[in-house]
């Protein structure tokens, strides 16, 4: 209930802190009562912008918390993985090279280069036998060719440059109703999906050889959490860009306070994610008004020090 | 971790295969009770790099809007050109290609270094963020105070000290551990990349097509300048470095051998990477970060000797020689100062990563 009302209050925030300041009495008004005036029109915009954040943080929460899952890696994440960053180089190919504009047409590079990149670092990583600091390393590793890839293409064309530059930082700002309605069915799918996943994933954690007597089919789990990250990444980085560490915090708060089970991790971490991206993306808009800070480096400068928080706390055997 | 060992010998090589494992090794004694292993194969490695580098800078010196053939070029470095391509040779081109050799040794030496502390074959400088907090400082000067070219590089250079100093802090806990390095490394670095992206937003379009042309790495443009004081920081960082190289040998046996052996642990390690930070930073800053130079060039080198250990010589060649062949081939490839040397040397590492995922992995060394 708590998390819930805390997700509510972001959201208020989100519609109501901008460029232009807003009354709660206007956001009122613009929410139930729109006539179309100045006010209106901002918490129209703010609207779907704040929808497109819940969604993109709810997908980034619960694949991160899959992927921490499944590879039974407490250093997971979208980001550090290098989907986010193997979605995005898809879509900028898709963009300069295929004139591929809208995003219902790219999504589906997201998803190839998402899933590419998934198995890739996952192959790279070792297999059963990764590591987390070997999964990292390959996650990285990846995405640094695959930022020289995105630069050797926006020295190439001008016109990826002034789009791209953009994009690729990871930002809500973009944001229109068009947008979500086209991602909207694949982010539904890839979180039931993941929510559906909480009971084999609980098997998964024990251990192969647990997880096979307790009579969980490992195989068709792993595909399927592949599927559900892959679903929730891509749609979230075509429709916003890469954005990093969402995914790697939240799952942790959550498991501070639920415990080890998924079944309550994951819902958790699905109401709990949209309130740090949504968060960060106020703060962005308060701390650089009246321009803003786009969510992606927001997210980033906080998730950096909790990443190295975790790395330090941890002693070597959990590791 | 302690089980990932860069070190173990090259099981799949066809001389360990074949029960030749014993490298043709020569000590040399001196009266003090100093010696010194000499490899054979590893020599005739480093011999063969250095004709290689100096090949391809031969070639690269001659090429471009006005090319020179290899005999001029020789004949011109020697004195004996004409004026024009006395010129050409020593002003304009010669330049370039010594900043080419000493950034690619420094990054092939950095790379080694951080390599072998890390213990782990992906531990580059590129990969722990040092040379996107180079690039921080770059882009600092380009998109905020739109500052000139001897700007930007004294910010790259503060930059890479700067995030080398902050990994290092970050990461020790009762001595610093090659895990937690390279974890902390990654988180800075994407922080770092982060900002980058957040001030390439900011610059407007100039500024923004100047700082990209700058971080994918270029050596376009580069002249005496930039040579001396790279050369002044290598003559004084390459005998310390060889200095501490035994060190470092014990080192990759883990720390508590290391102690047993009479090692000074944390503070070779101090040295060896403030060394290796140094040459990252001031060769960022002559020419940008040039990808996976430092990543490939020490692996490269190792399967080239075929002896364990960081190899610094031999990638220290190796990384000079695949720097100056790259920017050869870039130019050969798609004309003159088209696509800058970085570019090349990306797609040469995603090519080494794949190779990699093929190879390192079977092993289970990564």
């Amino acid at each position: 209930m708590a998390a819930a009302g805390l997700l509510a209050l972001v959201a208020l925030a989100s519609i109501a802190i901008g460029a232009k300041e807003l009354t709660l009495a206007q956001v009122w008004h613009g929410l139930f009562q729109s006539t179309g005036s100045y006010g209106d029109v901002v918490v129209d915009e703010r609207l779907s912008r704040t929808v497109l954040g819940l969604l993109v943080g709810a997908a980034l929460g619960l694949a991160g918390a899959v992927l921490q899952a499944l590879t039974r890696n407490p250093l997971a994440d979208p980001g550090l993985l290098g989907i986010n960053a193997g979605a995005s180089a898809a879509v900028v190919t898709a963009m300069t090279f295929f004139g591929v504009s809208s995003v219902s047409g790219y999504v589906w590079f997201a998803f190839a280069g998402a899933a590419a990149v998934g198995a890739l670092v996952w192959f790279l990583g070792g297999s059963r036998g990764a590591t987390p600091v070997r999964l990292a390393l390959a996650g990285t590793a990846i995405s640094a060719a695959l930022y020289g890839y995105l630069q050797a293409v926006m020295i190439t064309d001008d016109a990826a440059l002034g789009k791209m530059r953009f994009w690729t930082v990871g930002s809500l700002a973009t944001a229109t109703d068009t947008t979500i309605l086209q991602v909207l069915p694949f982010l539904g799918a890839g979180m039931v999906l993941a929510l559906l996943l909480a009971r084999p994933l609980n098997a998964v954690e024990m251990g192969d050889d647990t997880a096979r007597a307790l009579g969980a089919n490992l195989n068709r789990t792993r595909a399927l959490s592949m599927l559900a990250a892959t679903l929730l990444c891509g749609a979230a980085t075509a429709a916003c860009g890469p954005i990093v560490f969402v995914g790697l915090m939240v799952p942790h708060v959550v498991r501070s306070f639920t415990g080890p089970d998924l079944r309550w991790i994951l819902p958790y971490a699905a109401v709990l994610s949209p309130v740090l991206l949504l968060g960060s993306d106020v703060v962005g808009r308060i701390v650089a008004r009246p321009a803003e800070l786009q969510v992606g480096v927001v997210t980033a400068v906080i998730g950096g020090p909790v990443f190295i928080l975790l790395v330090r706390r941890r002693r070597t055997a959990q590791l | 971790m302690r089980t990932v060992r860069k070190t173990t010998p090259d099981t799949s090589a066809p001389a360990a295969a074949a029960g030749t494992a014993r490298p043709l090794g020569r000590a040399l004694r001196a009266p003090g009770g100093l010696s010194l292993r000499l490899d054979a194969r590893a020599l005739a490695v480093v011999a063969a790099l250095l004709l290689a580098a100096l090949t391809a800078s031969v070639l690269l010196i001659g090429t471009g809007d006005f090319p020179i053939s290899a005999g001029d070029v020789l004949r011109t470095l020697v004195g004996g050109g004409d004026r024009g391509q006395e010129f050409i040779v020593r002003e304009l081109r010669l330049p370039r290609v010594l900043v080419g050799l000493l950034v690619g040794a420094s990054l092939g030496l950095a790379g080694a270094l951080f390599q072998s502390v890390t213990r782990n074959p992906l531990g580059s400088p590129d990969v722990l963020g040092l040379s996107a907090g180079a690039t921080a400082g770059a882009l600092v000067m380009i998109v905020l105070f739109s500052g000139s070219a001897a700007a930007v590089t004294g910010g790259a250079l503060v930059g890479g000290l700067a995030t080398g100093l902050a990994i290092y802090l970050l990461a020790w806990k009762q001595g610093v551990h090659g895990y937690r390095l390279v974890l902390v490394g990654i988180g800075v670095s994407a922080v770092v990349t982060a900002v980058n992206g957040y001030l390439i937003t900011k610059a407007d379009f100039v500024d923004a097509a100047r700082a990209v042309v700058w971080m994918t790495g270029s050596l376009n443009g580069r002249d005496w300048t930039q040579v001396w004081p790279l050369l002044a920081l290598f003559a004084v960082l390459l005998p310390l470095v060889l200095s501490q190289a035994r060190g470092l040998r014990m080192l990759e046996m883990g720390d508590d051998v290391s102690y047993a052996l009479g090692v000074r642990v944390e503070r070779v390690r101090l040295v060896l990477m403030v060394s290796a930070v140094l040459l990252t930073a001031a060769a960022t800053a002559a020419c940008g970060p040039v990808t996976f130079v430092a990543l490939t060039a020490p692996q490269l080198a190792r399967r080239l000797t075929r002896s364990p250990g960081p190899n610094l010589v031999p990638s220290l060649c190796m990384g000079a020689t695949l720097l100056v062949t790259a920017d050869w081939a870039a130019q050969r490839l798609f004309g003159a100062d088209q696509l800058p040397v970085g570019v090349v040397t990306g797609v040469l590492g995603g090519l080494y990563l794949l190779w990699l995922l093929v190879t390192e992995r079977r092993a289970g060394r990564i």
